[in-house]
């Protein structure tokens, strides 16, 4: 349940940030090899959040595919699991991004 | 939560689903900009109206921590001590193996432990027994070690030059593997009593393994476990990562373990040998 310490982290950053104004909404960017669960993550953002100036905010979580090549025919592809396979059958991928896992803007009130 | 952390109350994710925001690009502050998904989401508009306003921020969720891990990683090759980040699910013999290890080799090459677990202190009581200094982490219910508790750790067991600083992470194969420790090498032990599909099953974890032990070599007669069927699995996820097959408890297979040691050991003073150790996953 690692999300609740991401949660955590947001919470922290978002709150920092918004130096007491209250947090309306927060837009998250979480990567398909970011091995974080959106809806693990949304509630564990509330859990995280309660009691501070971002209690009650929105979590916008915002998955991003990852882009794959695969090491047997080279081709590049999107791909939203890490354990996806090649259209050419193979189950090996460079990965190229994925792993994103960010705060990409929040608004405050 | 019950796939996730394994509590009782299945309601909890349904609860989590009740409010119905979207994981979608809709989200509309009346006015229409649409957040499409080139990411050209400029911020020299306003959005003024409610005297609510947005604010960019661009900010790495676990950039605390990595950057923790960066400055560990800078500490301990200063230190000249090589950091091992030793994973695997509960179970699978981290311990039995660093017992046997430390007998064993600990009189050319000193072992300090940092042993993590949920609760109690029998797994640091152990490898005390057998010879090293350690120092236990009761993570409560945190799921895994972070950068800054491995730092107060190391601080506190203080090693000489030259040693081994063997972090034992929370027997857990999902939750730590977003955690860089600041290690040299992160290394999954594995095992002949587990099934050969548990690179696939636990795929970010074994992805990041620099070496991956798989223990209890002693039971393989006894087991449906397929070796081959083990290696090629992770390799389809992580090509570059070594095997090595062996038994904590008879001790068979451990010399490939310990010439892996040798060889890593004094990662700044032999040249080319800390390069040799894969730096962490993008």
């Amino acid at each position: 349940m690692h999300e609740l310490s991401v949660a955590m982290e947001v919470v922290e950053l978002v709150t920092a940030r918004a130096a007491g104004a209250r947090v309306k909404r927060v837009v998250v960017e979480v990567g398909a090899l970011a091995a974080i669960l959106p809806d693990a993550l949304a509630f564990s953002f509330q859990v995280a959040s309660d009691g501070t100036s971002a209690a009650g905010a929105e979590l916008q979580i915002i998955e991003r595919d990852a882009q794959g090549r695969c090491r047997s025919c080279q081709r590049e592809s999107a791909q939203r699991d890490i354990l996806a396979s090649c259209v050419c059958g193979e189950r090996n991928f460079d990965w190229l991004s994925g792993a994103e896992l960010k705060i990409r803007e929040m608004e405050i009130v | 939560m019950c796939a996730i952390c394994g509590c009782s109350d299945p309601q909890a994710h349904a609860r989590a689903h009740a409010h119905d925001h979207s994981h979608a690009h809709d989200h509309s502050h009346a006015h229409d900009h649409s957040h499409s998904h080139d990411h050209s989401h400029a911020h020299d508009h306003s959005h003024a109206h409610n005297a609510s306003r947005w604010v960019q921020l661009e900010a790495d969720i676990l950039g605390k921590n990595t950057q923790l891990a960066i400055e560990n990683r800078r500490e301990f090759e200063r230190r000249d001590w090589l950091a091992l980040n030793l994973v695997s699910s509960p179970g699978s013999g981290k311990t039995s193996l660093l017992e046997r290890t430390i007998r064993e080799l600990g009189a050319r090459l000193p072992f300090f432990v940092i042993q993590g677990d949920q609760a109690t202190d029998r797994d640091a009581e152990r490898v005390r027994r057998a010879g090293a200094r350690a120092v236990q982490l009761n993570t409560g219910t945190i799921c895994h070690l972070d950068a800054a508790m491995v730092e107060r750790a190391a601080r506190e067991l203080d090693p000489p030059p030259g040693s081994v600083l063997v972090i034992e992470n929370i027997g857990n194969l999902v939750c730590p593997a977003l955690f860089d420790l600041g290690e040299h090498a992160r290394i999954v032990v594995a095992s002949f009593a587990e099934g050969d599909d548990k690179p696939l099953k636990y795929p970010y974890m074994f992805r990041s393994a620099d070496l991956v032990l798989l223990n209890k070599l002693d039971l393989a007669p006894h087991v449906a476990f397929d070796a081959k069927e083990f290696r090629d699995n992770l390799r389809s996820l992580n090509p570059s990562a070594r095997v090595i097959e062996l038994s904590a408890t008879r001790g068979d297979g451990c010399g490939d373990w310990y010439q892996w040691l040798d060889d890593h050991a004094r990662p700044t003073q032999i040249p080319g040998n800390f390069s040799a150790l894969s730096e962490p996953q993008p």
